[in-house]
């Protein structure tokens, strides 16, 4: 008889279901998985340090290219971050419009997910009915702020600007319509038995070791752990819309691609009543020190032309402090810790990435199971190395 | 008394030098603790294993440099309650080439983010299970993240290192 010995296969950084480039070191006897080594840094580009070298203002446009799929997000959590230091209230308009922003971008980023996740599992065709209405709302958002992956639509005081005429009714459109086509990607999947083979039981993470990883977001409630910000620390007014939390029992890869379906109607639900109950009024901050005046005054008003000038060449300072400011985004987590020395530029922003945690827990997930099911746990951990590599 | 000198109170019974001082911020549900750094394991642990603390999750863990002070560094632990819905910041503070022992017993995932601090900072961990860098090249000289180290860097970028330890 020969001697059995491991074999170490390399996966990736070019391996079309990393995701990116993240680049996976695995030991197999045989199909079975026994250690897995991940190693990130490809993307790392500095972003924090340059974040330090930006005004505040100007380091919007660094949180967009973290999780790029979910921008919105991270232009949110940032200025939370910052409005935390300055203690600035946002009017109830402004406060909906980044909810509806947030959730409009927590149902493009799912589909990405989804989309992607049965693709790497052999589902080609969902892949593109998810692009199909991914497009709608990059639509939206290109509508809103002119970009339609970078939008930089969410800003200190508030947003950009307010929503363009006819808005809200290309969202209650999309809204009329997005229900009808998470059947449809569900009647592709949920109850298909190659899916059900390949998904359940794979890749478990139980409640007490996702905890232990730091793992957030939907692989945490899918282990059934009623653990949203959304609703255990609400920010922008959470508190005041209806939604449930979906949650899984076993945390297998089934119950991730459950809660993310069902976060997809929840956010329809959350954005219904947005709609229904979008305040008038201003959206943004009347600081004049921090948010930028409307053009109109500024053509026509010296004291209006004075606060854009300095505003845009200096920024505004940031009484010194510390702040921790954190939001659910699709992926989970996301957390900015801005150090503050009272200056127009950041001292340190550190950047909480849901995905960086999530990943990590990926040997105790994957080890012991097939190769094949590693990049089904993979897709269901949803990551984007730009956040992870920053 | 408030939440915050109870869960003192709890660490000090356990370990009596660990907390050396004591920050709040309540409106901005901002609470720290400075805590010596060679008691950082032990109150670690207190903090997670006390049933009243219950601090089962590392949210996360990072550095601050302020070079002008005599320890220039702060590492940041961000450790989470998801029972009690409550967030605490460990700050510990060490000087150049002073190490921190490794949390990754206490908390798996400080693994990762303990190399981040030692790839950016260059702050060492005792005792840590791997202790490389993750984000920068493996042969990389220098530490970014430091205020003294210049924003274009300090050498040009040569990609395909060979570096054959890779499990």
């Amino acid at each position: 008889m020969s001697a059995t010995e491991t074999l170490t296969l390399n996966m990736g950084p070019q391996h079309p279901s990393t995701h990116g480039v993240l680049r996976l070191v695995l030991e197999l006897d045989g199909e079975t998985v026994t250690r897995t080594v991940a190693h990130i840094g490809y993307l790392h580009t500095g972003m924090e340090k340059t974040m330090e070298n930006e005004m505040y203002q100007q380091a919007i446009t660094i949180t967009d290219r973290m999780d790029y799929l979910s921008a919105m997000n991270n232009n949110l959590a940032y200025c939370l971050a910052v409005e935390k230091l300055l203690d600035i209230e946002i009017p109830p308009r402004g406060q909906a419009i980044r909810v509806m922003m947030s959730e409009l971008q927590r149902i493009a980023s799912h589909l990405v997910w989804l989309g992607t996740h049965a693709m790497d599992i052999g589902a080609m065709s969902v892949f593109l009915y998810c692009f199909r209405e991914r497009e709608m709302i990059l639509n939206m958002f290109e509508h809103v702020s002119g970009a339609r992956l970078t939008p930089s639509y969410i800003r200190v005081g508030g947003v950009a600007m307010d929503l363009p005429a006819g808005f809200e009714e290309t969202v209650a459109n999309f809204l009329g319509i997005f229900p009808d086509r998470i059947a449809e990607y569900e009647a592709l999947l949920t109850k298909n038995e190659i899916w059900l083979d390949r998904t359940i039981g794979v890749g478990l993470l139980p409640a007490e070791q996702a905890i232990a990883w730091g793992v957030t977001g939907p692989p945490l409630r899918a282990a059934g752990v009623p653990y949203d910000l959304r609703r255990v620390r609400p920010y922008c007014g959470y508190e005041n819309y209806e939604f449930d939390i979906p949650l899984g029992n076993k945390g297998d890869v089934y119950d991730r691609y459950m809660v993310r379906m069902e976060e997809l109607r929840q956010s329809v639900r959350i954005l219904e009543q947005v709609l229904e109950k979008l305040p008038n009024g201003p959206a943004n901050s009347d600081n004049p020190k921090v948010v930028l005046p409307p053009k109109e005054r500024v053509f026509s008003e010296m004291e209006a032309l004075i606060h854009h000038f300095i505003l845009v060449t200096r920024g505004f300072p940031v009484p010194a402090g510390e702040a921790y400011s954190s939001i659910e985004s699709p992926k989970g987590e996301l957390g900015y810790y801005i150090v503050s020395d009272g200056s127009e530029k950041p001292y340190r922003v550190r950047v909480r990435p849901p995905s960086f945690h999530n990943l990590q827990a990926l040997p105790a997930i994957a080890d012991g199971g097939m190769i094949a099911d590693v990049v089904a746990v993979i897709g269901s951990l949803d990551i984007v190395l730009g956040e992870i590599d920053r | 008394m408030g939440e915050t000198d109870r869960e003192v109170e709890l660490i000090r019974a356990s370990v009596p030098d660990a907390v050396l001082e004591v920050q709040e911020q309540p409106q901005r549900g901002m609470f720290w603790l400075n805590i010596s750094p060679s008691a950082i394991v032990d109150a670690a642990t207190v903090l997670r294993d006390h049933p009243e603390l219950d601090y089962k999750m590392l949210c996360d863990l990072f550095g601050i440099d302020h070079p002008a002070r005599d320890r220039r560094f702060d590492v940041v632990y961000n450790v989470v309650s998801v029972t009690r819905n409550r967030r605490l910041f460990l700050r510990v503070r060490v000087g150049e080439g002073e190490s921190v022992p490794t949390l990754s017993e206490v908390y798996p995932n400080a693994n990762w983010c303990e190399r981040e601090v030692f790839d950016l900072f260059g702050v060492p961990f005792a005792n840590h299970p791997d202790p490389r860098r993750i984000l920068m090249p493996d042969d990389w000289q220098g530490y970014p993240l430091r205020k003294d180290y210049p924003l274009i860097g300090r050498r040009p970028v040569i990609l395909f290192n060979d570096v054959r330890d890779v499990m």
